[in-house]
């Protein structure tokens, strides 16, 4: 496969959807089990974090520590949530259940699963994000009625993460190696992306490494203009790097799985 | 494409890289009959299935499916096909009811058509009583019904089942036949492959024996025995001395293992030659049986 069919735009119907549909209903049966990490998640680091190590932090430019790390920890739901939705359990559905492989014997192509697949990965950052907000707001730590912008964000910035977590999955030869992008890319992403302490503080180098490559520092910039209701021009400029990325990664993602099922 | 053929392939070819897992089969599919690929592991067979699903790209040749090419019109082809792989790929993620839902909505079926459909199909492979159960607490027999099932619930004018039977019981594999010959009254097209002989003697219209790509042989069941292996077979012990008494007898024999054949349309006499000349410890005299043309065309040698 050359680089130019990598960069195909696939060619999609309304039966994406059925993808998204079939996603959508197991995740209501499980309900239960999926509440429970986007409500408590938040809780914890801001217990620790927040108030915890907050209690040792002056404020930061101005603002509490609680409410410097509450949009972060918005941005980094969004990010698990669209990522091991099609990391992990994109892959289980291809290798161990073979979801994939039936449903594209129906009129489904493989390029409509790829894409329900990532836009629930995209869903499923937006879900989290609307569980965490309110226990946000109860705590205080962030902006009405700006942040409520987030949710339609969240939907844009999961797709970015999901779109990501498909590449990984198009190109790892086991379920074992998927651990492998885990610690590399999103641990490091979850620790220097803006989140836990300012950029600014971070050698120059590291500063635009992370401008440049690192797709969480301009979801939590995002975020973080949303909740302080600080928003200046600069979010374009992170929104456009979102959006734009996430086009190219998407398209990649599934070329990338059409390359690694079709043969 | 002249009336009533549902697959036309002529001269199909797929490679991976440099290995031709098919090369160059021709043959077409009338419509409302059942045909079936015999071969062995790795003749080629799946491989053809899962180009006429529109899975799998074609290398080269013409591939056309309900008057359709394959490489253009693969959502089309689909919606009229139904398929029953060899691979069990249920979803595991519900119960019996919500895979046959879950899949008529992937076909557009409106949900009130896809409930009437499940309905009669759940009854049509008995799993009625079953339709709440997950598909992990379902025995093998349960989830090949199960999926027979799936592959009907878009009422299909073609049906592709790779090795339906495979692992089942015999009470199983029956109910299956039963379902199958079912669907050829009702007029539906049927596709398998299969490595059971009875299975293709009992089911199929025509059959065709391939292997290592290639179409060894394509007929009627009962035509490719009386070609290939006559009427009758006569199987005695393979030992020199019954091999020389043959020999002398001037009947043209095969060996099959432990066994010396004797494809004959005179078994009675052949029989008592061999009882009378050869002293045999022990003959046996059969209808010669799709199988025996299998193994002659294809080898005894084992696959893999």
């Amino acid at each position: 496969m050359t680089s130019a069919s990598l960069l195909r735009p696939p060619t999609l119907t309304h039966r994406t959807w059925r993808v998204w549909q079939r996603n959508r209903l197991v995740f209501v049966r499980t309900f239960r089990v999926n509440f429970l990490p986007p409500l408590l998640e938040p809780l914890l680091y801001l217990l620790s974090l927040g108030y915890g190590l907050g209690a040792f932090v002056s404020d930061i430019g101005g603002v509490s520590y609680p409410r410097f790390i509450a949009p972060a920890l918005i941005a980094i739901s969004i990010m698990n949530a669209g990522f091991f939705e099609t990391t992990y359990a994109s892959y289980v559905r291809m290798y161990f259940q073979k979801t994939f492989d039936a449903i594209i014997a129906t009129p489904l192509s493989i390029e409509e699963v790829i894409t329900g697949e990532i836009l629930w990965g995209a869903t499923r950052s937006l879900i989290n994000a609307t569980i965490m907000l309110p226990v946000l707001v109860l705590f205080r730590v962030v902006d009405l009625p700006i942040s409520l912008a987030i949710l339609p964000f969240a939907l844009l910035a999961g797709f970015l993460f999901a779109s990501i977590g498909m590449c990984f999955t198009a190109l790892t030869p086991n379920i074992d190696t998927l651990n492998l992008p885990t610690f590399l890319f999103i641990t490091p992403m979850f620790l220097f992306s803006g989140t836990f302490f300012p950029l600014s503080i971070l050698p120059v180098p590291m500063q635009v490494f992370a401008n440049l490559f690192l797709p969480l520092t301009h979801v939590v910039k995002v975020c973080r203009m949303l909740t302080l209701s600080q928003v200046t021009p600069a979010i374009l400029i992170s929104l456009a790097w979102i959006t734009g990325v996430a086009a190219v990664v998407f398209v990649l993602a599934v070329n990338l799985m059409k390359k690694r099922l079709i043969v | 494409m002249p009336v009533g053929d549902a697959i036309i392939a002529e001269d199909l070819v797929k490679k991976f890289g440099d290995f031709a897992a098919v090369n160059g089969v021709s043959f077409s599919v009338h419509e409302g009959e059942v045909f079936g690929f015999l071969g062995p592991n790795g003749a080629g067979k799946t491989t053809t299935m899962r180009m006429i699903q529109c899975v799998s790209p074609k290398t080269s040749g013409r591939l056309e499916v309900l008057g359709m090419d394959v490489s253009t019109r693969q959502a089309e082809i689909k919606h009229l096909i139904g398929v029953v792989p060899q691979e069990t790929n249920l979803d595991p993620d519900f119960s019996v009811e919500e895979n046959l839902m879950v899949y008529s909505r992937y076909f557009d079926i409106p949900e009130e058509t896809a409930r009437k459909n499940m309905e009669s199909l759940l009854d049509f492979v008995q799993l009625s009583e079953k339709r709440e159960t997950g598909i992990d607490k379902l025995s093998g027999g349960m989830k090949r019904r199960l999926i027979l099932a799936r592959a009907l619930i878009n009422d299909p004018r073609l049906l592709i089942l790779d090795e339906p039977t495979v692992g089942l019981d015999p009470q199983a594999r029956h109910l299956i036949w039963d379902r199958l010959r079912a669907l050829r009254s009702r007029g539906n097209t049927i596709l398998l492959t299969t490595h059971y002989m009875e299975e293709a003697a009992h089911l199929c219209d025509r059959i065709v024996i391939m292997d290592l790509g290639r179409i060894l042989e394509m007929g009627r069941p009962q035509d490719l025995v009386r070609k290939h292996a006559g009427i009758d077979v006569v199987e005695a012990e393979n030992k020199p001395e019954v091999e020389a008494c043959l020999g002398r007898l001037g009947e043209r024999f095969e060996h099959a293992g432990d066994r010396i054949q004797v494809f004959t349309s005179r078994p009675r006499e052949v029989t008592d030659a061999i009882m009378g000349e050869c002293s045999p410890i022990e003959v046996v005299a059969r209808p010669a049986s799709l199988e025996d043309v299998f193994l002659k065309l294809t080898g005894r040698r084992l696959r893999d």
